[in-house]
């Protein structure tokens, strides 16, 4: 049906659909199930992302490795308990990344949104906008298609795997998605989806994966707290009607190509970055 | 260019930290599991390259073990799974070894009986949850887990695949994929299904006179 950014907006002209009406559809035609049976799947979805989004809200969550944790209340507790610097909003949304996040690491249940290491992300982002904007959990399905479609767009032309193309390819791709999702939800356009799910990949390209120990805990989860506020800024500079002066596909081109450029040492295999620091080092051998 | 899912962008739903890692090394646990006789009392696990690294951080380790317990990746018991194991009375273990020239996500699972010979199956966790076995008990073989699959061993012969397929569509069942090989007379073959398999179809092609080994297993949640 579509491969291409600029295919499926065209689709949407034609049909004078939302992207979500077109991403359902297709997957109507390809999967054989029902509109209902396929609502009732995502719906599934979305529900295991609002428990591990809220799980680590109220408790310490502390990872496998017991090397991380308890971030995602500190930031709840704080954003309760004081004035904040970024307010309310973006504190909230960057807690319910960190849970989830925390989640993962503690071998809870999550959805690969569109990996586990950036799983944070996307939920984060939906429940931030159905507060704001009054949403219902329908209207979070809808957007949780929309944010499928752009994902499915880089995993066909590009990759999504950390160790293919780092962190821009996760996180990056994972804002997007929710960057795009977000626009929709506020009744931005198609163009306008596109243009905020490039801001998202353009704010972190050439970011890479470089996890302490090999373990999907830090810098991770901080990069998933800084990843739902990236979709969240991209998403009202693309309602607010800046344009992406490059196209979402030649965005996606040019950060595969990038990926492609880094060495592996910076892509998922904890020899750079982060991991490779002097503390990064001892915790690995602590292990 | 191939067409994806909404739910492969969407999931695996799955229990953290990883999904190479953990969710894959729950359905390797879980196929040997399917592909082995139950009244192990012991298992050996050999960790492979990243895994045999980093395994007690992923939880490689308690994904393997829930998956010869017959968890699926998704299960929140899999973080419990080694206490699991310990009060059924099953004794695990974990060697890190080199496997040779693998995938770095390899695991040997060796499961050990009272009275008969252990059996071995090794796999490797390929990314998003995939993986491939390549190993059942000294045949290689390489098959996914995503599709019902018959693997089945038999001495070499004219006709005798004809045999199989026409067993197979006389209970229905429509082939998706089909490899044989053969070394020494001996054929193996893995056929992977469009239909679940079921215990008549394994008994039909089971009487012909030929077959040596058969075995078949029904996909694994990712």
């Amino acid at each position: 049906m579509f491969n291409t950014a600029s295919e499926l907006i065209k689709l949407c002209k034609e049909r004078n659909s939302k992207i979500s009406q077109i991403i359902i559809e297709k997957e109507i035609e390809s999967s054989r199930l029902t509109h209902e049976e396929l609502i009732e799947k995502m719906k599934e979805i979305l529900s295991t992302m609002q428990n591990s989004a809220k799980y680590s809200l109220d408790k310490e969550v502390i990872s496998v490795s017991k090397l991380t944790g308890g971030n995602a209340k500190k930031v709840e507790d704080y954003k309760n308990n004081n004035k904040t610097i970024c307010g309310k909003l973006i504190n909230s949304a960057m807690a319910m990344a960190l849970s989830t996040s925390e989640v993962n690491a503690s071998m809870g249940r999550i959805v690969a949104a569109p990996t586990a290491g950036a799983s944070g992300i996307l939920p984060a982002a939906l429940l931030t906008v159905k507060e704001r904007l009054n949403l219902s959990d329908e209207d979070l399905v809808m957007g949780l298609f929309t944010a499928a479609g752009i994902g499915e767009i880089v995993v066909k032309n590009a990759t999504v795997s950390g160790a293919e193309g780092g962190c821009q390819a996760e996180c990056g791709v994972a804002s997007a998605m929710a960057a795009a999702a977000v626009v929709e939800l506020a009744g931005g356009s198609v163009e306008a989806s596109f243009n905020a799910a490039s801001f998202s990949i353009i704010n972190v390209m050439g970011l890479v994966c470089d996890p302490v120990a090999g373990l999907v805990e830090f810098p991770c989860s901080i990069r998933n707290a800084s990843g739902v506020a990236n979709a969240l800024i991209s998403a009202d500079l693309a309602l607010a009607g800046v344009k992406s002066f490059v196209p979402f596909d030649e965005v996606v081109e040019a950060m595969y190509k990038v990926g492609k450029l880094m060495p592996e040492s910076l892509k998922e295999t904890a020899l750079g970055g982060i991991a490779d620091t002097k503390t990064g080092r001892e915790a690995w051998k602590r292990l | 260019m191939k067409d994806y899912s909404v739910f492969d962008v969407l999931g695996p739903v799955m229990i953290g930290p990883s999904s190479s890692h953990t969710a894959g090394a729950a359905r390797i646990g879980k196929i040997a599991r399917n592909l082995a006789d139950n009244s192990f009392y012991k298992v050996t696990f050999y960790l492979h390259g990243s895994f045999a690294k980093t395994y007690k951080g992923h939880g490689t380790d308690k994904a393997l073990v829930a998956g010869i317990l017959g968890m699926d990746p998704s299960d929140d018991q899999i973080r419990n799974s080694l206490k699991i194991a310990e009060k059924k009375g099953i004794d695990i273990e974990f060697i890190e070894e080199n496997l040779g020239y693998v995938h770095p996500n390899t695991a040997k699972i060796v499961f050990h009986y009272e009275n008969k010979e252990s059996f071995y199956v090794i796999g490797s966790s390929i990314g998003g949850g995939n993986v491939v076995i390549t190993n059942i008990n000294g045949t290689e073989i390489e098959f996914t887990g995503n599709y019902p699959t018959i693997l089945i061993k038999y001495r070499d012969k004219k006709g005798i695949i004809s045999k199989i397929t026409t067993i197979l569509s006389n209970h229905n069942i429509n082939i998706a994929t089909m490899k044989v090989t053969r070394e020494n007379k001996i054929a193996t073959m893995v056929v992977e299904l469009d239909n679940p398999v079921e215990n008549n179809t394994i008994e039909a092609i089971a009487s012909l006179n030929e077959i040596l080994y058969i075995t078949g297993i029904n996909p694994i949640e990712r």
